[in-house]
């Protein structure tokens, strides 16, 4: 039976079966990623808190207690989830906009607003960072709350834009005409038609931002005040520890809330294409 | 013409896409109820004519009336016009009854009357029962129908159809031909129809406009249109083209003119066949010879030069004879009243 399944389900495919060699260095590779986060996860459950030892010596819920006891953690925790929901609407409501702009019309410049748009996720963050920071000095703003907003912002309408314009790109455009044609002005066919075309994608783009933001540092410590994010108060914590395992227990906490929406974005946009069509 | 019976009108339109002018000073106008066909070869500002009726374009010059009122600067959704789109453009996240309900929800109807009226529109294009099914559910052939539901629904004044039939393969494109006739006159609703098919524009609609370069080089009956092409264009474009230049006109003495003639009304004989009165004859070579069951067609290269395209129909019951074969020598003869003038100065 077992050596039925492996041709059913090798044969489709047109693959034959990776050797052995290619499998040990694919093990190999997922090790290399993710063992760091199986320790990371099992230090949280340490009774140990002075260093880290290998095995932990026993283990304890005890530290997650200690962390939603603590101040510090609810502050950085409830700023970070905060600045991911506004720069995550704000990304899904500018990102969506440039998009339905480069899709819909051509206009002298449209390549270069499409390269700029993008680029803040392929300039290395330290760039955003003091460039904002500079900006930021220069128009005299304030570091706050709005200031980390604006900068997870820049990076979070990438991921909308480009989710929606994949998406739009997929739209037949005579779907709008269509609509038009059957009576609905331009803000009918938008509910009507152009926004359940893409409504995955959105959702897909804004769970992608919403965990960038959240374990985003770079920008952060270039835009930020005196607010800690959940990461930037990690970092500090690295440097000063005081409770090791309440460190590690935070992570997790970041793994679970940024790993959660990735998953379900991942979910969605495999399933969004056959749903799109082309509109015939 | 009384306006009230003009459905559509166009007046001096001209729509410019940078330098190139896609429609060129076009003057025309449909009546109310009439299957007006829009025929023309890619390119000839057919399909641009049909989205400024639509609205999808406006005019850069002149003025589009629709039931008599000047539309020009009207959008698409406010004109009692719908339209049939050659992709279909049926909504992939609705069902089927949900797409030809759109209009009616649009217009904030009660859902038990654009459920009924659904219901009734689904059952003029023959898909009673398929509203629950995605548009990816469907065939060619039936998301056309849904298409065409959804664009009647809304009970317009005039229906656009743009190439329709383009995508469906030749037998249901021919039985699309008869119902899409027989609904248009059921419903008494104008229909103006965009295709490159000569074949389809003649055999349905009521007139035709043959467009060319943006221009309308002919507006009349398929009969006039075939019979009576007035230039080279049109004379090529619908049916065999047949044109004798001038000089070769004048060599087999048939006048000093140019003209066209219909491959059907030339008779071909043995080269001893005498002249009769009012009848003209040129000899001439058979060149090939193409087998199509009902009928056979001869390509006669003239002693005098050009070449004639010749169709017999094959309905002799003892019509084994052997038929003509390629490098025998025929003399080919027709009514003087047959040849048509083409004129001179609009060939293209």
């Amino acid at each position: 039976m077992p050596f039925e399944r492996r041709r059913h389900r090798g044969k489709p495919e047109g693959g034959t079966r990776p050797g052995l060699a290619l499998r040990l260095a694919a093990l190999g590779g997922i090790l290399f990623l993710h063992l760091p986060l199986l320790f990371i996860v099992l230090y949280a459950f340490s009774a140990e808190d002075k260093s880290f030892v290998f095995p932990p010596p026993a283990l304890t819920t005890r530290w997650f207690a200690v962390a939603l006891e603590r101040e510090d953690v609810r502050a950085a925790l409830l700023l970070s989830l905060q600045v991911a929901s506004v720069a995550t609407v704000l990304a899904l409501f500018l990102g969506t906009m440039a998009a339905a702009a480069v899709w819909r019309s051509s206009f002298f410049g449209r390549e270069a607003i499409s390269l700029l748009v993008i680029l803040p996720i392929a300039l290395p963050g330290i760039i955003t960072g003091i460039a904002l920071r500079s900006a930021l000095n220069l128009g005299g703003l304030p570091f706050s709350f709005w200031t980390i907003v604006i900068g997870h912002a820049t990076f979070c309408i990438v991921v909308v834009y480009n989710n929606a314009l994949a998406r739009l790109r997929r739209t037949s455009p005579s779907l709008i005409e269509a609509s038009m044609d059957l009576g609905a002005n331009g803000f009918q066919t938008f509910r009507h038609v152009i926004f359940p075309q893409l409504a995955t994608a959105l959702l897909a783009g804004g769970m992608l931002a919403f965990a960038l933001s959240f374990d985003e540092v770079i920008v952060t410590t270039f835009t930020a005040g005196q607010q800690a994010t959940l990461p930037i108060w990690m970092l500090n914590e690295l440097v000063r520890p005081r409770q090791r395992p309440v460190t590690n227990v935070v992570a997790v906490f970041v793994i679970a809330i940024t790993l959660v929406p990735i998953l379900l974005a991942f979910y969605l946009t495999r399933h969004g294409q056959d749903a799109a069509g082309s509109g015939r | 013409m009384d306006s009230s019976d003009v459905a559509v009108r166009f007046d001096g339109v001209s729509r410019l896409f940078g330098e190139v002018r896609a429609v060129d000073r076009v003057s025309f106008s449909v009546t109310d109820g009439e299957f007006f066909a829009m025929l023309g070869p890619s390119g000839s500002g057919k399909t641009t004519c049909l989205r400024l009726v639509a609205g999808f374009e406006h005019p850069t010059e002149g003025r589009i009336f629709l039931s008599g009122k000047d539309v020009s600067d009207v959008p698409p959704y406010e004109r009692n016009v719908n339209t049939v789109f050659q992709d279909y453009a049926l909504f992939p996240h609705m069902s089927v009854q949900e797409n030809v309900e759109y209009p009616l929800m649009i217009r904030k109807l009660p859902a038990a009357e654009r459920r009924r009226r659904a219901g009734e529109m689904l059952e003029l294009v023959r898909l009673p029962g398929f509203g629950a099914r995605k548009p990816a559910q469907l065939s060619g052939g039936q998301r056309q129908r849904v298409a065409l539901a959804r664009a009647l629904i809304g009970q317009p004044r005039v229906l656009l159809l743009d190439e329709p039939l383009g995508a469906l393969d030749l037998k249901l494109r021919e039985e699309m031909q008869v119902e899409l006739k027989a609904i248009q006159r059921q419903l008494g609703i104008t229909f103006i129809y965009v295709t490159h098919d000569q074949g389809e524009a003649l055999s349905m609609s009521d007139r035709v406009a043959v467009f060319n370069h943006g221009r309308v080089e002919q507006l009349g009956t398929p009969a006039e249109i075939y019979d009576h092409p007035r230039t080279a264009f049109v004379a090529g474009f619908v049916g065999i083209s047949n044109l004798l230049p001038a000089a070769v006109a004048e060599r087999i003495g048939a006048g000093s003119r140019s003209f066209s003639i219909r491959p059907e009304r030339i008779h071909m004989a043995a080269p001893t066949e005498p002249a009769a009165e009012g009848r003209c004859s040129a000899d001439g070579t058979i060149r090939s010879v193409l087998y199509y069951g009902a009928q056979t067609r001869y390509l006669v290269g003239l002693d005098a030069g050009s070449e004639l395209t010749v169709v017999t129909q094959n309905s002799d019951a003892s019509g084994l004879r052997a038929a003509w074969s390629a490098g025998e020598r025929v003399r080919l003869v027709w009514l003087r009243a047959s040849e048509r003038p083409i004129e001179e100065g609009v060939e293209t």
